[in-house]
Order: C-alpha cells, then structure tokens, then sequence
C-alpha cells in the first residue's frame, strides 16, 4: 500500500463540525487521513454515530466538510465551484443504506435510473438514455420487465439494485457504499455482495465500503478503518486486522462477532463495558478511555496520535507508543 | 426431551381480508423442553413472528386467524382460553421482549411505571412498597441503575431501553420468554453485553425461551434447539448440534449457511440463494422452495414434502422421505 501511485481519493485531515443548539461542539469528523488507491476496497467500520456516514459523505461533499482536504487523483475538490465539483460527481457515486427511502416513490424503475443522466445530458436524445439504462438494468441483475415498476412493488434486494444501477449510471470511479446490505434478509444480503464485487472486477472499480458489520467489511475490503467518535482509532490490511489486532476498541469489536459455528459456543464474549460516550464537547484525550480495560492516567490528558506500528498498520492508542508489540 | 413447557402442534394461521386470505403460518410443530432454549430462525415474512403472537393470542383480531391446530402451554389449552383468562397468563407465566425498545415502551410513562405495570396486574397481594422494591431489584438485575426508575424512555439509550423491555418481561418471572429478534436494533458491543445478560439471566431463573432470530450467530450461542422456517413452515429442526454438525440438510439451511460471509475461509465470493421467497399468497402446490433449490426433482413440483423425522432431526424435503440419516 505504500507505493508510489497517486490515490484515487486522499483525504487530508478532514473535519466536520456540526454546531449544535447553545453552542455546543460536535465533531463527527475529527481529522480523518486516508489514501485509497484504485481498484481497492476500503472497510469504514464503527459503531452508530461514530461518524462514518459523515466520512462517506464528506468526501463527496454531500455534506459541506469544515476543514481538511479531499485530493481526487490529486486534484483538491473542496475549492471547485458548483459547476465543476457537479462534473466531478460524475466519477464519485454513493450507494445508500435504505432501498425504501432513497429512491423516488414516484418515478419507475427506469426513470430513477435514467434520471442522473438526464441531468449531466449524457446522451444526445430520450431514446439513447433510457436503452442505456435499460443495459444498466442487466448489469445489475433486474429483470427488464420491472422497468416500468415502482419501487414499492419491488423488495428491499431488488430496490437496492436499482440504487445500485443509479450510482453506475454515469460510470463513476468510485463509489461510496454506505450500509448497502444492512436492510437486507441474509440471502439476499450475499447476492448483493457478490453483485458489487462483481462490478468492481468488470467496471474496475473503486469502493469505500461503509458498515456496522465486521464480517461482510471483512469478506469485501482490502484495507479497514476503524472509527470511534469521529477518530480513527486503527488502520490496517484486512488481514491483518483481523489477525492482529491492537487498538482496545478493534479488540471488542472482533470479540463481540457472533460466528455461525457451535464450537465456539462457550468461548467467552468480549464484552466492553458502557456504551459510546456523549459525542458533543470531548474532552481532550482518549474517547475511548472510559470503556477501556487497559486505562491508565495518561489517557485521559491528550489525545493519542496515529501511530505505525508495523509497515501500513496504524493505531492511536498510548500503548502502542510506549510498550513494544509483544506486551499486548 | 423431558418435560415440555410448549408444544405447538400443526399450527395454520391465515391473514384474512376482504381482497385475499395470505397463509401466514402452516402446519408448524414446535416443542420447547422446560428450561431450554429454542430458537426459530428464517427470513422476513417466514412467518416467525406470527407464530410468536398466536401463542400469546396476539394476532390482530379483524384479520388474523388460528386455522386449525393447537398450542399447549404447561398443558393448558391456550387456545381455548377466554381472554379473562389469557390475560392471567400473558405477561405473568408467558412474556415477551418486542424487536425494536424504541416503539415497545410508552413515551409518556416513566420506566419505573412501566416496569410496576405487570407487578401490579398480576400480583393482587403486594403492596406498594413491595412493587417499588422489585423494581429496583429489576433494574439492577438488567444493570441500570436503580435511580433511574423516574426518568423516561427517551433519556436511555437503544441499548438501555431494550434492558428496560427486558426487565418489564422478567418482572413476573415468566415461565416462558419469547424474544423477537432482541439484538436486531442494536450496535454490536451492545448487542454482546445483552445478549450475555439475557444469557445469565436464563440460566438464574431457568426461564425457557423462544428467540426469533435471523442470526445463525445467536443461535450458536445461546439457543438448544432450532426451528428454520421457510414459507410458513417449519423446514428443519433439531438440536443445535443436528443443525451446526449434522450431514444432512434442507437445501435452504444449506443456503442460509452459504450466504454468511465466513470470518476463517479465504472464500472470494459468497454462494447465495437464487431468487426470492414466494408471495405467500400464492405458494406453490409442490414444495415452497422448488423454484430456489438446487437438488430440486421432478417429484418436488407437485408434491408438498413431509416432515422426516430421525431421531431429534426432522427435515421437510423430498430428499430425505426415508428420514435422515445421521
């Protein structure tokens, strides 16, 4: 991961500031770094309101960033006006979570496909465009007959498709999928897993993959993000994450997966004390240091920094910076 | 099995309307030994949570219809009760925790009202101090601080409402606890922390459960015996062990398996299960799962399959008509 290629997205100290009633301070976004390169999988992974939606969402300026940089092929997009960053969605996309209330209730099947492409004029005429998304309906596994459907008559798998074919529909690079599976039944939850990992081989495509769900961001991603209210707590190759853990938080996550296997039965659950603390106005110091096991008084007075503790693995953590691998 | 707290037996419940009748429950038969755990897994609209409802004579009354069939709890014909005296059973011998805390608690109540309310109702003897007093003793049981019991619902969080269900359901210390996918709602840490309490909390009391879930996870966990519905039936049960180490089957339970990303194999993609589950109201005259499975026969098509049963294992599936086999 450390080569000499241009990432597809860098994102430089990003920032997001929500400034709520009274004047308190909540940073959903507190100075995320990442690189993603072409053709990889990037797992966001983090509990409810640990603000990895509004990482995703960020980085395509969907919502307006505070502060920090967002690089796409090296070419900064948070200075670019209306107009131009317009031209840039083009190759940024975004899948969201909820099938039921992304997609237009009003419009049929192959109008909420069609619809982007009218707005950027892909095509010279109606006739172009719509058998253009009649092809993204194949792509995608819908069977041509539900073109003229509307999206109530289609389950939640079938509905997710049509997002998808939506998101595809101007041949972007890269696609934010944010909780793509999570409202989906088991079954159809792994069709569409197997859809996206498709079209990424076929389309050469670029994902940051969203999830409460540290199997699926497993089986999907070459590389994982760990957050926790708004920081990112470890960075590593999937691989490696899952073998070698060592930020707290990543442990209790891990220890908290429910495997499908009997033998595992008596195996003792990890279980981390309290609940994620009150996002607004953190006190400096580590956000996780009142659920943590290993706590000790240094914690609590600054925050920790990201820290490489092996070739591409990261964690923020006052451990790792004071004791040697093998002490964890 | 020993002694038996539940026994459903070839339980048919209809949704009735003026437009169509939708088969919501067929032929199921359950059996939940005194102190174990059953768990009942399937997809949406497998017809779980309507099976949970008719024991506890819940179904909505204008449209929802117990067929035929019967349900024996403790060997009462539930059934057959009248509602005076179903009212003595629901909540007090039979109780259960909803999916989702933050719409199974009253907003305008304060948690400790709540958790009194089936105190109060099923307990004439006790006074009001006696009350006040189990429910601290109830929310300290569900790790809640007993302070607490004067604030209201939308002071807790997720996790914490869903304690709070779980301490309203415990309150009359149930015989049997019927939790409909508890955890769902839930962050996973969370989910761990009360799944491990509801956990403790059976093997103290020795409540028996039924738990509504679609997480093979959880059954690994905490359940004894499993139920997989599909289409309004019961497709397989058995023991935990028939189900995790079994050799034989239903192709559908092959396919809930297949479609779990797996944390230890290096597998690239996941082998789902083709297509989607039939309109239930209109299921197929053959076997229900025909038009997903891959082993299907010619027989599967026109025949409905009966249930085989081995030993503790049954299997409804033309595969196995001779039984299977262990």
């Amino acid at each position: 991961m450390n080569d000499d290629r241009t990432p597809l997205i860098e994102v430089k100290d990003l920032r997001k500031l929500f400034k709520l009633k009274g004047g308190a301070k909540l940073y959903a976004v507190d100075g995320i770094n990442l690189k993603i390169y072409p053709q990889e999988t990037v797992g966001v992974v983090g509990e409810s309101g640990c603000g990895k939606s509004t990482l995703g969402r960020s980085i395509l300026r969907l919502i307006e960033p505070t502060s920090g940089v967002v690089l796409y092929n090296g070419r900064n997009i948070m200075d670019l006006g209306q107009r131009k960053m317009r031209e840039i969605r083009k190759d940024l996309q975004i899948v969201f979570q909820d099938p039921y209330s992304s997609i237009d209730p009003r419009k049929s099947v192959i109008d909420v496909i069609a619809e982007y492409m009218f707005i950027h004029r892909m095509f010279k005429n109606r006739a172009l465009t719509y058998s253009r998304a009649a092809e993204l309906m194949d792509l995608v596994g819908l069977a041509r007959r539900y073109a003229n459907s509307y999206p109530h008559e289609l389950d939640g798998g079938r509905r997710q498709r049509v997002g998808i074919a939506r998101a595809l529909s101007l041949n972007p690079k890269f696609i934010v999928c944010d909780e793509p599976v999570s409202a989906l039944d088991v079954s159809i939850q792994a069709q569409i897993l197997n859809l996206l990992m498709d079209l990424e081989d076929e389309l050469g495509l670029t994902y940051m993959f969203v999830t409460h769900d540290l199997s699926v961001v497993k089986h999907i991603s070459n590389k994982i993000v760990v957050m926790y209210l708004g920081k990112c707590v470890e960075m590593a190759s999937s691989d490696e994450l899952f073998l070698n853990p060592l930020h707290p938080y990543t442990k209790a996550l891990l220890g908290a997966i429910l495997e499908p296997d009997l033998a595992k039965r008596d195996q003792e659950f990890m279980i981390i004390k309290g609940e994620v603390s009150n996002p607004i106005n953190v006190k400096p110091g580590c956000r996780f240091a009142k659920r943590c096991d290993y706590c000790f008084e240094g914690c609590a007075d600054s925050d920790p920094q990201l820290f490489e503790v092996s070739p591409d693995h990261f964690v923020s953590c006052f451990l790792m910076n004071q004791r040697p691998l093998s002490a964890l | 099995m020993g002694d038996v707290i539940l026994d459903i037996r070839d339980l048919t419940v209809v949704y009735k309307t003026d437009l169509e009748t939708v088969e919501a429950v067929n032929g199921v038969d359950l059996r939940i030994g005194k102190g174990k755990t059953m768990g009942l897994v399937g997809e949406t609209g497998a017809g779980k949570t309507t099976t949970a409802l008719s024991i506890l004579r819940l179904l909505p009354s204008n449209t929802g219809r117990v067929l035929k069939g019967s349900i024996a709890f403790g060997g009462i014909d539930v059934l057959a009760l009248d509602e005076k005296k179903m009212r003595d059973i629901r909540g007090d011998r039979i109780a259960m925790v909803f999916q989702d805390p933050m719409t199974s608690l009253n907003p305008v109540m304060t948690i400790g009202e709540q958790i009194a309310e089936a105190l109060v109702l099923h307990n004439d003897g006790l006074g009001k101090e006696d009350i006040e007093g189990r429910v601290e003793e109830m929310l300290s049981m569900v790790g809640i601080l007993p302070s607490r019991k004067n604030e209201y619902p939308h002071q807790f969080s997720g996790g914490m409402k869903q304690r709070v269900v779980i301490a309203m359901a415990l309150a009359c210390e149930p015989e049997l606890l019927i939790a409909d996918e508890p955890t769902t709602a839930l962050d996973v840490t969370i989910q761990a922390q009360v799944l491990l309490m509801i956990k403790e909390l059976r093997n103290r009391l020795g409540t028996s459960m039924l738990m509504i879930t679609h997480n093979l996870g959880i059954v690994a966990k905490i359940c004894d015996d499993v139920a997989v519905m599909y289409a309004e039936e019961v497709v397989e049960s058995g023991t935990v062990e028939d189900l995790f180490f079994g050799d034989r089957h239903h192709p559908y339970t092959e396919g809930l398996f297949g479609s779990l990303p797996n944390l230890s194999s290096r597998a690239k993609r996941l082998v789902p299960i083709p297509g989607l589950m039939p309109d239930p109201s209109n299921l197929p005259e053959g076997c229900a799962f025909e038009e997903r499975c891959g082993k299907r026969m010619d027989i599967c098509k026109n025949l409905h399959p009966a249930t085989a049963t081995s030993g503790t294992h049954s299997l409804r599936c033309h595969l196995f008509n001779g039984g299977p086999e262990r």
